[in-house]
């Protein structure tokens, strides 16, 4: 309880005297899951939206792989993309291995399957009620998928932020890529990992209750910014 | 829609790189002394090098260095380090300090390792009181260590009392702390650890128990892409009077935790 308590008055120190480690960290945190977030989003939106308009032999398949892909263990994603990335792996030539592009790469390949289940989840619903419109007006496939992107865009934000947040807490995979390097591949949750081992359990807790005030920030502001829960604007 | 992407677009403004840079794999007991800190500004202050510090165990720094994902590793298993230039990965092996482990248990010592005069006999004296006894089981320099002192005393640690937690030093610390457990630990990670709970020092000081740190640059021959150049300059530099200086003269606590120990080529 006592470990509770300094870290939170450690927490509101860290942030009050805008502490120029935690200052780079955190962006840091933010730089490779933001990213992540962007890339896994352009990749897995279209997808799920793909996903729901169309009918193939393998769909069932494909949906079932995607669903069970939501629970990959960051931890094999970090072995396999490091094992990829390492000097002596396939892609070695790149010199990718311990920077934040390798974070990223780790991220991405662990929130895609999300943000396209749950988006699939959600235009599935909208394809329902579009259905006869948009083949009455004889769309084309991709006009299809963008307005049911664009209809669809508060759920699809929801899914978005759903993979957001299971990168920004993340730190099997990063720590295995990233390597946790002082000044250039240390975040947020490999610092928490660091100060836990250290035994320095107030510090690690701060960086905890910071990490969770910067997710809550992160979606108040998406959330203003797009206008959700206003109004009218439902 | 504009002002997301704006923002999105300040979050992601690449930061800017610094000169010239290296990467290098340390133990996790080098990096919990907290010397880092003390050596690596002054590296960049003399050199205009930033070394990047991978913090593993000494089998993964070692595996880092074989792949050709560091130029340069600092270690503590000479067993392991012989092998690894033998097999070409390095291109040769420079002492650079020493320090020593304790072995860390629970304050009113059950199985009276205190009463030891050595190393051996304070590890069979806990086998015997089958008192818990966690290992760091990740084969690090430390686990290697252990597993050293065991063979010598002739006993096969197993059973209950006996636990591999198979991670660093800091978090088998915590461990050690939640069960009352022994443990062997590397004096600096020891005196840095902010969770000492029950625990202290029940055994020190037997020259068994001695922790050599080697420096091995990563072979440019089987890796052209290695910065040898850095790896040379920061070689001649640890084995400097600057790096002795600071190294004697690092204290936690009041001790001196490491010894220079690097003799001139």
């Amino acid at each position: 309880m006592n470990d509770i308590l300094t870290g939170m008055i450690e927490a509101v120190r860290l942030i009050l005297t805008l502490d120029p480690t935690l200052i780079e960290i955190s962006l840091r945190s933010l730089e490779v899951t933001v990213s992540a977030t962007l890339i896994a989003s352009a990749i897995g939106l279209p997808l799920g939206a793909w996903l729901a308009i169309n009918r193939f032999r393998a769909r069932r398949a494909v949906i079932a792989l995607l669903n069970a892909l939501m629970g990959l263990p960051p931890v094999v994603v970090g072995l396999l993309v490091y094992v990829m990335l390492s000097r002596s792996g396939p892609l070695g030539v790149l010199g990718l291995l311990f920077t934040t592009k390798a974070m990223i790469i780790a991220q991405v390949i662990i929130i895609t399957p999300i943000i396209a289940s749950i988006s699939h989840q959600a235009i599935r619903e909208l394809w329902a009620a579009y259905h006869d419109l948009l083949i009455s007006l004889n769309t084309t496939r991709w006009q299809r998928i963008k307005a049911l992107l664009w209809d669809g865009r508060r759920a699809l934000l929801t899914a978005s932020l759903a993979g957001f947040g299971r990168a920004i807490g993340e730190v099997g995979a990063i720590m295995i890529v990233g390597g946790n390097i002082d000044n250039a591949t240390r975040v947020l949750t490999t610092a928490i990992a660091l100060e836990t081992g250290k035994g320095n359990f107030a510090l690690a807790l701060a960086l905890g209750f910071i990490l969770i005030a910067l997710a809550i920030a992160v979606n108040l502001a998406l959330h203003l910014l797009s206008k959700t829960e206003r109004n009218s604007l439902w | 829609m504009n002002k997301f992407v704006t923002v999105c677009i300040l979050l992601l403004w690449p930061m800017a790189l610094a000169a010239d840079e290296m990467k290098m794999a340390v133990t996790t007991s080098f990096a919990n002394s907290g010397l880092a800190e003390i050596l690596l500004p002054a590296i960049a202050d003399d050199l205009g090098l930033n070394v990047q510090l991978l913090i593993v165990g000494t089998g993964q720094a070692l595996k880092l260095g074989e792949a050709g994902d560091v130029d340069a590793v600092l270690v503590h298993s000479r067993a392991a380090e012989d092998a690894f230039v033998a097999a070409g990965f390095g291109t040769h092996r420079r002492e650079i300090m020493y320090n020593d482990f304790v072995i860390i248990g629970p304050s009113g010592d059950p199985a009276g390792a205190h009463m030891a005069t050595a190393a051996t006999e304070a590890f069979a004296r806990i086998a015997e009181a089958t008192a818990p006894f966690v290992s760091r089981g990740d084969d690090s320099g430390t686990h290697k260590m252990e597993l050293g002192i065991w063979t010598a005393t002739g006993i096969e640690p197993a059973g209950d009392w006996y636990r591999a937690v198979g991670q660093g030093m800091g978090a088998a610390l915590n461990t050690a702390a939640g069960m009352d457990a022994y443990i062997l630990a590397d004096r600096a990670s020891w005196l840095n650890f902010g969770n000492k709970a029950g625990l202290g020092i029940v055994f020190e000081g037997d020259p068994a128990l001695f922790n050599l740190y080697a420096y091995i640059p990563v072979n440019p021959s089987r890796h052209p892409h290695v910065n040898s150049k850095a790896a040379v300059q920061l070689e001649d530099w640890l084995t400097g009077p600057r790096a002795k200086a600071l190294i004697e003269g690092y204290r936690i606590e009041g001790q001196q935790l490491f010894r220079f120990s690097a003799v001139e080529k």
